[in-house]
């Protein structure tokens, strides 16, 4: 599924900052609209993002790379990037991109609340 | 290989075709008796290619060519499948197309690194005709054999 409509299905403001649920492939067609919904998130300085991935069966490297220019962007502003909900695809990417240590990377929505 | 049993795809090189190419990439993989998890890689593997010949080769035009052939293939009784990716870039270096170094924490630059660590066995060369890129990368049912220390 690659329209790139409807990346961010779910929006919701936590009590320090903001939990965004994901749905659908993020690839080279739907990173740009994923970038820029969460572009327009940071510009409000939110102390935690809290992204959901429980949604998506397929990220590439275009998907990786818009979440690690979030996550330098929380880091250079004092905020926190939590990823939650990674199926079992998702997750081997961040694995083979040794990036699991970089990333806050939880089980589920309630455990990224305090992450 | 019988070659009757390829499946070849021509398709221009605007992204939103991929999802599709992608999609048949992986159920050929699971229709040849390559696992599940190895098909899923399969299918991200192409996905990254495709996007490298988007982005790189083709610098973002929507409407160039690119040929994917799939294939049958095993390895020592191992079942699995080959995929061809032929574009019609110019001017690319092959030397340069290599991983950039992890430990670098930045955007972008990792869709060779991903395609190497999925796939069993991947070659770029030029097409025989002189023009473009052929990348044949191979993927077996069964763990990564390059990763097997």
């Amino acid at each position: 599924m690659s329209d790139a409509k409807n990346v961010v299905t779910t929006r919701e403001d936590l009590d320090d900052g903001v939990l965004v649920v994901l749905s659908g492939e993020v690839d080279l067609v739907r990173s740009p609209a994923l970038r820029s919904e969460l572009m327009t998130i940071l510009d409000a300085s939110p102390a935690r993002v809290v992204v959901d991935l429980s949604g998506v069966p397929l990220m590439d490297s275009s998907g990786v790379a818009t979440l690690i220019e979030v996550l330098q962007i929380q880091r250079s502003s004092g905020g926190k990037l939590v990823l939650c909900g990674l199926q079992e695809k998702v997750q081997s990417v961040f694995e083979i991109s040794r990036l699991t240590e970089v990333f806050t990377i939880v089980s589920d929505r309630d455990s990224a609340r305090s992450a | 290989m019988d070659a009757s049993e390829e499946i070849v795809i021509r398709f221009f090189s605007q992204p939103r075709n991929f999802c599709a190419v992608r999609a048949a990439a992986e159920a050929a993989a699971l229709a040849w008796r390559v696992d599940e998890v190895s098909a899923g890689q399969v299918k991200l593997a192409l996905t990254e290619a495709l996007a490298n010949v988007a982005k790189h080769g083709y610098q973002g035009r929507t409407d160039q060519p690119i040929c994917v052939r799939l294939a049958p293939e095993q390895r020592d009784g191992r079942p699995g499948l080959a995929i061809t990716i032929e574009d019609r870039c110019k001017d690319v270096d092959l030397e340069k197309i290599k991983s950039r170094p992890l430990d670098e924490i930045r955007p972008g630059g990792l869709g060779v690194h991903i395609i190497e660590q999925t796939m069993d066995e991947v070659e770029y060369t030029t097409n025989p005709g002189g023009e473009g890129v052929r990348l044949r990368m191979c993927k077996f049912a069964g763990p990564l054999e390059r990763n097997a220390d």
